[in-house]
């Protein structure tokens, strides 16, 4: 995955609102005023979150010049999905492999 | 034992795990060349090549991990920031790319003959830790990462 799109992602994913405006895509495309309703936020800020979701890949707009219904893409989810997995997978990897090793290590000491 | 995972600030994620061995030993195991190749590894299948850790404040470490059976490769660097042997060790850390880079502090203290190893991690914004954490890489093995599991699940 290309490090300009990743970030992307990781940013548009930083935010709560835009979080709960993907979770509502999952029920199927709405229109900026569906998504509105739920938040104690205006139109245009909504507009603000969606234009930073359709930069990063994660939704598309339809072409209907009034409505531009919204759509969830996951593409670039799964993407960042499996990068995200690499690194805990690592991590918790490697302190298992800890717990083993200093075991060896211990036992090495007494045979000393 | 599993690795618990918090967020006392906006900027923090804090991980802690206890080890069955003394303290001495463990700081051994997290900045010597010639120990941390040999677990700090992930996944089967890694190797660790390259381990070089000038061990002193102001020093830099490097590590380079190679898969031996696809040739993938990964690599983290940082600087050491303060280093107390045998129980804090502070430095930077950072995997490339557009992943931001943290100051890490790991503490060590001595539980009964055992340790328990606290890592924090300190983002440098709010945005970056709460990227960390809806991505799952701040996660615990425990946490799901709810929002994208969910999605994934639903979206197949």
């Amino acid at each position: 995955m290309a490090a300009d799109s990743l970030s992307l992602t990781f940013a548009a994913l930083a935010d709560p609102t835009r979080r709960a405006i993907l979770a509502r895509l999952l029920d199927g495309a709405a229109t900026v005023k569906e998504l509105s309703a739920p938040f104690a936020i205006s139109g245009p800020a909504v507009s603000k979150h969606l234009r930073v979701l359709e930069r990063a890949g994660l939704i598309s707009r339809g072409r209907d010049a009034q409505w531009r219904p919204c759509r969830l893409e996951a593409a670039p989810l799964r993407e960042v999905a499996e990068w995200a997995d690499g690194y805990r997978e690592h991590w918790d990897a490697s302190y298992e492999r800890l717990d083993a090793y200093l075991e060896t290590l211990q036992a090495k000491e007494e045979e000393r | 034992m599993t690795t618990t995972i918090s967020t006392p600030s906006d900027t923090e994620v804090v991980m802690e795990r206890i080890v069955a061995a003394p303290r001495e030993l463990v700081w051994e195991a997290f900045t010597s060349s010639e120990h941390l190749p040999n677990w700090m590894l992930g996944p089967e299948g890694w190797t660790m090549p390259v381990c070089e850790l000038d061990l002193r404040p102001g020093g830099a470490w490097h590590i380079e991990w190679r898969n031996t059976e696809d040739g993938r490769e990964m690599e983290m660097n940082g600087v050491y920031r303060e280093v107390e042997a045998p129980e804090r060790l502070v430095q930077t850390e950072s995997w490339g790319g557009d992943w931001p880079e943290t100051l890490n502090t790991m503490v060590l203290t001595q539980e009964d003959g055992r340790t328990r190893i606290t890592t924090t991690v300190v983002y440098p914004s709010k945005e970056a830790r709460d990227a960390a954490i809806a991505t799952g890489m701040a996660d615990g093995a425990d946490r799901s990462f709810d929002l994208l599991d969910e999605l994934l699940a639903r979206v197949g």
